[in-house]
């Protein structure tokens, strides 16, 4: 098993090491921040704010599979209880956006701490089916309890004011507001990967049993970049419930799960600009396609098909070994 | 009439009843998980969406051909298994070197657009299946009323799991089987055929996917998502007793459907959540599942 292991990680395309922003990808990413801005002006804001809370789902999701060799296949749990509890914080409690946000977020970040040390008991593919059933878990939690509405969800959840004093109702606004929370998240996050803390989770992703000989806690650096990845997915779920005024069981269910893998996988995993590029192609291609009904689960389940197949290192992978840059 | 903790004796046996056939279901399913993974190492996402074709199919059989339960019983697990080896031929064999965690991403993709495809066609409602002429009434026990269909279901998964077991521990198949499974290529250097025996094993797990979607089809109607949330329990079950062990799969599933039935009765809130809850419980205290050996 430990044979096979070794030699298939080396499919997962490597990170290179550099230390510090290399200038191509400062580039990137003040083109990026360029097309964002430009992006609400181009396109109906609302689809602009799923894009972007999509592409924060994604990174941080890749920041667990891609940089810590973890699948999870239970991401909507975190995605989907923060989404309720902020909605719950926003609607009931009356918080302001950021302060309810904060709330999702820190439930996440909580749910995240809890599964996540049990999960990593496992590995591998146990990993995945660990996580998948928690998932579930909360899944039918979210359907029974009593805040969360059971099959209607939590509607007509109100935007607050920002800080108390700046009016969000209007969905340019709020769009800036949104992208600053994805774009310091994403930033945030290659600051993570990009650390001493993500060179030593690579290490562990290459070869465990050496990280371990090195004298480092696995298990710790395991739980602790699962609770990130967590955490980053629950900002995502909270800021996307105020986008739409709505947290519902779409958000906690298992298919949201393989959607975030699937975006990843088809951007690229353990890139930079793989999830954001995946999460903008698949949300881009669910709203353009929802007349055809079922026929998207189908166009999803053929792109996972193919993507694993022949395509593995993922749209942003492809062009980084083109480029030869990590992108 | 005695009352046991308060609850009557129907009340009780009713839901054990229940418990027992959805512990069937598990067990059928968790064993077909437990033997592709033996050979192929990898989890068979595309089970749950499996045995919904082997309902299906034996659905489509019965409306488009007339052919009735009996047949279908054995028709359908073969032309599922037939579909699964075509899947394995064009596929999956390509991810034997990989990292295992592509091949569970290849047969969710697989399992999405199976299930994409039996919604568009028949719709999310559900088809019903008729419980054959034979099967239909019941027995009254003195204590209990038991439908002789779910009895039946009971009686053929016991008789399955155990056939499965008998097989692949106790004849020389099952030997050169479990060879395979610890050393593929020393097995190859004896002359046998090795990715034909991981193709067939292959077939044969999505069989018992298949069979138990044909026991399943008259209790529950056929729908194209009955088998997607199922599976996600399966799993669990997977988790607690660990995948080392035919004899382990087998008593795991039935115990914990048992037990599920249990929560039903004394804690009905709980039931949904108890193989999870279970999960955690086993994740503690032995993280390698119950009978688990390895990782």
């Amino acid at each position: 098993m430990s044979t096979t292991e070794n030699t298939t990680k080396a499919a997962l395309p490597a990170m290179t090491h550099t230390v510090g922003m290399p200038r191509h990808q400062k580039i990137i990413f003040v083109v990026l921040l360029a097309v964002l801005i430009a992006l609400p002006f181009m396109v109906y804001p609302v689809f602009a704010m799923k894009v972007l809370c999509f592409a924060l789902f994604a990174c941080a999701f890749n920041l667990l599979l891609g940089f810590g060799g973890l699948l999870s296949f239970g991401h909507a749990a975190y995605f989907g209880m923060a989404s309720y509890v902020c909605a719950h914080a926003a609607k009931v409690w009356g918080l302001t956006p950021e302060l309810a946000i904060l709330t999702g977020t820190a439930t996440a970040a909580v749910l995240g701490l809890v599964i996540g040390s049990l999960a990593i008991r496992r590995q591998g593919i146990y990993f995945a089916m660990v996580t998948l059933a928690f998932a579930q878990m909360v899944y039918f939690f979210a359907l029974q309890a009593e805040f969360t509405g059971g099959e209607d969800g939590i509607q007509s959840v109100p935007r607050n004011d920002l800080f108390g004093l700046l009016p969000m109702k209007d969905d340019l606004t709020f769009y800036f507001f949104v992208l600053a929370i994805t774009y310091g998240g994403i930033l945030f996050i290659y600051r993570i990967t990009h650390s001493p803390f993500g060179q030593v989770l690579k290490s562990i992703r290459e070869n465990e049993p050496r990280a371990v000989s090195l004298g480092y806690h696995v298990n710790r650096y395991k739980l602790m970049v699962f609770v990130l990845s967590a955490t980053f997915a629950g900002l995502a779920g909270a800021t996307k419930s105020q986008v739409f005024h709505l947290a519902s069981l779409t958000d906690v269910h298992w298919t949201m799960s393989g959607e975030v893998v699937l975006m990843t996988l088809l951007g690229g995993m353990g890139t930079v600009l793989g999830p954001i590029v995946g999460a903008a192609i698949v949300v881009t291609m669910q709203n353009y396609l929802a007349y055809l009904g079922a026929w998207v689960t189908v166009i999803q389940g053929c792109i996972f098909v193919i993507g694993v197949l022949l395509f593995r290192e993922g749209i942003i992978g492809v062009l980084s070994r083109i480029l030869k840059k990590p992108l | 009439m005695f009352e046991l903790l308060g609850v009557p004796p129907q009340v009780l046996m009713g839901q054990l009843l229940i418990g027992l056939i959805n512990g069937s279901f598990y067990a059928v399913l968790s064993l077909g998980l437990a033997v592709i993974f033996g050979l192929l190492n990898i989890i068979n996402f595309t089970h749950g969406a499996q045995y919904m074709m082997g309902a299906f199919v034996a659905w489509m059989l019965l409306n488009y051909l007339g052919i009735g339960y009996w047949p279908a019983l054995v028709l359908s697990p073969l032309v599922v298994g037939a579909i699964g080896i075509v899947l394995e031929r064009t596929m999956i064999s390509r991810l034997y070197k990989l990292d295992h965690l592509y091949g569970l991403l290849l047969t969710f993709g697989l399992a999405l657009i199976i299930q994409g495809l039996f919604r568009n066609y028949y719709g999310v409602s559900g088809l019903p299946y008729a419980i054959p002429p034979a099967l239909q009434g019941g027995q009254n026990l003195g204590f209990m009323f038991l439908p002789n269909y779910r009895g039946w279901v009971i009686v053929a998964s016991v008789i399955v799991c155990f056939g499965t077991w008998f097989m692949i521990e106790k004849t020389r198949l099952g030997a050169y089987l479990r060879a395979a499974t610890e050393n593929p290529e020393l097995v190859g250097a004896f002359g046998i055929n090795v990715p034909r025996m991981i193709t067939l094993t292959y077939g044969f797990g999505v069989g018992l996917a298949a069979f138990a979607g044909v026991l399943a089809a008259p209790i529950y109607s056929v729908n194209p998502n009955m088998g997607a949330d199922l599976i996600i329990v399966v799993f669990a079950v997977v988790v607690i007793g660990g995948m080392g062990s035919i004899m382990g799969a087998i008593l795991t599933g039935f115990g914990l459907g048992i037990v599920e039935g249990l929560t039903r009765v004394f804690y009905p809130e709980g039931s949904a959540v108890v193989i999870f809850v279970i999960m955690a419980i086993v994740l503690m205290i032995k993280p390698e599942g119950l009978f688990g050996s390895s990782t």
